[in-house]
């Protein structure tokens, strides 16, 4: 019998990784990844490379040119001759705009500056030179003040957060809160699209068995039940193999595509894998973890960069790693063959695909409610009700409890809601295998919730 | 000849109706066995649990002289009547797995599905997709894999339908050189002429119980109305003491052909020598019922509203 298990899990297998659209998919998402994310670091990076050339006419008479800080992206130059020639000569000298000081500006109040550029002017243009003029205007102010230049250096200071989680005990972690959430979000995402693919895929296979008339073939060589486990453990490995591919591919590719990126900034990595932190990356030269915190939070502080990003780091390395590992291969694998069970049965109990919708809706919709709650409510308070409730139900719990791991979950909670998945797993495979070998032998009969629960009850 | 297979007092229940009550058969070593029946009689519950696709509620099948086990799976060989085949799977792939379930080795296999492809002269075939085979085609490599586990006991559902002339004829000697080599085959038909032609033994089934069943010579015996067809020239008288024309057609130049029912006791010869007396007797043989006639004729028998009309 095992021996026919395995026949069977390697027959779905091999033909669903042979086919034609299992390898094109397999090297396509990848390439595609790769190709979105180049673009968008390409974008991003032509955007920090160019340097925008401002020329400067200082009628003030304050010095305010001379002062005027050219950064990478921003260089200030004297303009020459008179205004209207000014306002001719850089545009052909391929300058981006003109800053006109006027004669008699106050230092107190200075009005009346203006900038001309070519067509319309962006407002990060704009703000790199508002940014560079106030910073004249506060030293000349200073200055005035009797503060000298070199106290000002002094006085300037770059301030750091350092967060500290600290737990009820008083026990003190580094925390990073959104190093945490990433990781929660990531795990489940993963278990959720997993579930997803792979499920509706079991539901396809079954479904396609019943259609082509093999299943009396076959029943009368295997069992109801090894046919269906054999199914759902050929497709898991089929998804893994997926999985991993996808994984290998996209760092092989990330890993070619990065020196070709002309910076050598170690943000082009990072956007390579993960372009939807990629639009961060406009705004200034930080190093990309740095950039993906500010992506996802907005954070105005600026801190230094390279400390922000061994912080993240820190503080990954301070999560229960062990225990999200084990938690996640559990969550994920159980997760998987409950979910795959039920998909199976409805490919069972079904003549027709269009007709799954109906029993589709019921199984779908707590993976859907668990990663959407998930997401939303569960990752921002993982110890509440909600988080709590659903991390022990079997049909959300995969994706729930994943989503509360790396936040730290108390043992016993974690054992409790392994004890009841593993119940519910036992619970609906037994319901899904009664559903199955009942339906793949019932042809032209529409199919009631009534008429399953009946199928509950029939004898072997 | 020992069974091969028994069926002892099988009774089957769904939610709504009875499939089986006390069904018991014997199907002898080496016969080719007719299950017949009317649609919905209850054969296809009954081949699948000797296929164990089901099991019995009551009663046990067994297979010589043991319960019925899942290692007797390997010696079972069964074509449904629904046929279908992985659609996207090569055929030479499609006889290996298949083979492999029914519990032979990958070599044995792969051997065996040479020689059979060889033997169709369908060679070329095996790297074929199923989906690209025609219907015809797709039922030969489905009659493969039922027999290529070489099983000792074959279920052959409606196995010539779907099958031109040609190909029925093929398969049709396929399965009586299998029983030359020591087959048993069960088969399960509605084309009483194929019945006719090769069974041993018939089992009719009806409304989920058996009808009849017994050596099909015998059964014809059995069902034997005493009847004799004559031909010849003249007139046949229609009422006689010792028998009854049951019909009689007029043909061309004053020939006839008659049917001629006798009367308890009395034997052909009594009418032939009235025959011989009265007219000129051309050909004279009894008339034995068809199995369509036999089959027809029980069904009728067995269904509650035509008794009581006969009764009443």
């Amino acid at each position: 019998m095992a021996s026919k298990f395995f026949l069977i899990a390697q027959r779905e297998y091999l033909t669903r990784v042979r086919k034609k659209a299992f390898i094109v998919l397999t090297l396509a998402v990848p390439l595609l990844l790769a190709a979105f994310g180049f673009i968008i670091a390409k974008v991003a990076s032509s955007d920090n490379d160019t340097t925008d050339v401002v020329e400067v006419r200082d009628e003030s008479g304050l010095n305010v040119a001379s002062r005027l800080a050219s950064t990478p992206q921003l260089r200030f130059v004297q303009a020459t001759g008179t205004l209207a020639e000014a306002k001719k000569g850089f545009q052909k000298a391929k300058h981006d705009g003109l800053l006109v000081l006027p004669a008699g500006l106050d230092v107190e109040k200075p009005e009346g500056v203006q900038f001309f550029g070519k067509g319309n002017i962006s407002l990060k243009k704009q703000g790199a030179v508002e940014d560079a003029l106030n910073k004249v205007f506060s030293d000349l102010k200073m200055e005035k003040s009797g503060i000298s230049q070199e106290k000002l250096d002094r006085l300037r200071s770059e301030v750091e957060l350092k967060a500290i989680s600290l737990d009820e005990s008083g026990k003190e972690a580094d925390s990073n809160a959104k190093a945490t959430s990433l990781t929660a979000y990531g795990l489940a995402l993963a278990i959720y699209l997993f579930i997803f693919i792979y499920g509706v895929q079991i539901m396809r296979g079954v479904g396609e068995e019943k259609s082509s008339r093999i299943m009396e073939v076959m029943l009368s060589s295997v069992k109801p039940f090894d046919l269906m486990m054999g199914k759902i453990v050929g497709i898991a490995a089929v998804g893994l193999t997926q999985f991993l591919l996808w994984g290998i591919l996209s760092y092989g590719v990330g890993a070619v595509l990065t020196p070709m990126l002309v910076d050598d900034k170690p943000k082009t990595e990072m956007v390579t894998k993960a372009p939807a932190a990629a639009p961060a990356s406009a705004d200034a030269p930080q190093s990309s973890s740095a950039k993906m915190d500010k992506a996802m939070s907005g954070s105005a502080a600026t801190m230094n960069p390279a400390n922000r990003a061994g912080g993240m780091f820190s503080a990954l390395g301070s999560l229960p790693v062990g225990t999200i590992l084990f938690g996640f291969i559990i969550y994920f694998l159980g997760g998987y063959l409950l979910y795959g069970a039920l998909f199976g049965a409805v490919g069972a109990a079904v003549d027709d695909q269009t007709d799954t919708q109906q029993f589709m809706f019921p199984i779908t919709m707590p993976l859907i409610l668990s990663y959407i709650v998930g997401v939303s409510v569960i990752l921002r308070n993982p110890d509440g009700p909600v988080a709590f409730w659903m991390s022990m139900f079997p049909l959300t719990s995969p994706i729930a409890m994943v989503i509360r791991l790396p936040f730290g979950v108390p043992m016993w909670q974690l054992a409790l809601s392994i004890f009841l998945l593993i119940l519910g797993f036992i619970g609906t495979v037994w319901v899904a295998a009664r559903i199955y070998r009942v339906g793949i032998l019932m042809y032209g009969k529409k199919v009631t919730y009534k008429e399953l629960g009946k199928w509950m009850f029939y004898k072997g | 000849m020992k069974p091969i297979l028994e069926a002892i007092d099988v009774r089957k229940a769904y939610a709504n109706h009875v499939a089986l009550s006390g069904v018991s058969l014997e199907i002898p070593e080496g016969s080719i066995f007719g299950l017949l029946g009317p649609n919905g009689a209850g054969k296809t519950s009954l081949i699948r649990i000797i296929t164990q696709i089901t099991g019995a509620d009551e009663g046990e099948i067994r297979f010589r002289g043991e319960r019925l086990n899942p290692g007797h799976i390997a010696e079972i060989g069964y074509l449904p009547e629904e046929r279908g085949l992985y659609k996207k799977m090569k055929v030479g792939e499609q006889l290996l797995y298949l083979a492999q379930l029914r519990g032979l080795s990958r070599s044995d296999a792969t051997a065996r599905i040479k020689s059979w492809l060889n033997r169709f002269e369908i060679k070329e075939w095996a790297g074929k997709n199923v989906e690209d085979l025609s219907k015809g085609m797709q039922q030969k490599v489905q009659f493969i894999a039922t027999v290529l586990h070489d099983p000792k006991l074959i279920i052959l559902d409606e196995p010539f339908s779907g099958f031109d002339p040609i190909n029925a004829n093929l398969i049709k000697d396929e399965i009586l050189e299998l029983r030359k080599q020591g087959a048993t085959i069960i088969f399960s038909t509605h084309r009483m002429e194929s019945v006719e032609e090769m069974c041993d033994n018939i089992a009719l089934i009806n409304r989920s119980r058996k009808v009849l069943d017994g050596p099909i010579g015998l059964i014809r015996d059995q069902f034997k109305t005493n009847t004799y067809e004559v031909e010849g020239k003249g007139k046949l008288i229609l009422v006689h003491p010792d028998f009854e024309v049951v019909e009689q057609k007029e043909r061309e130049n004053g020939h006839f052909y008659a049917r001629v029912q006798l009367h308890a006791g009395v034997r052909p010869n009594d009418l032939l020598r009235y025959l011989i007396g009265a007219v000129e007797v051309e050909a004279f043989r009894e008339k034995i019922p068809s199995i369509n006639e036999i089959f027809i004729r029980r069904v009728r028998e067995t269904m509650p509203e035509t008794l009581v009309e006969e009764t009443a």
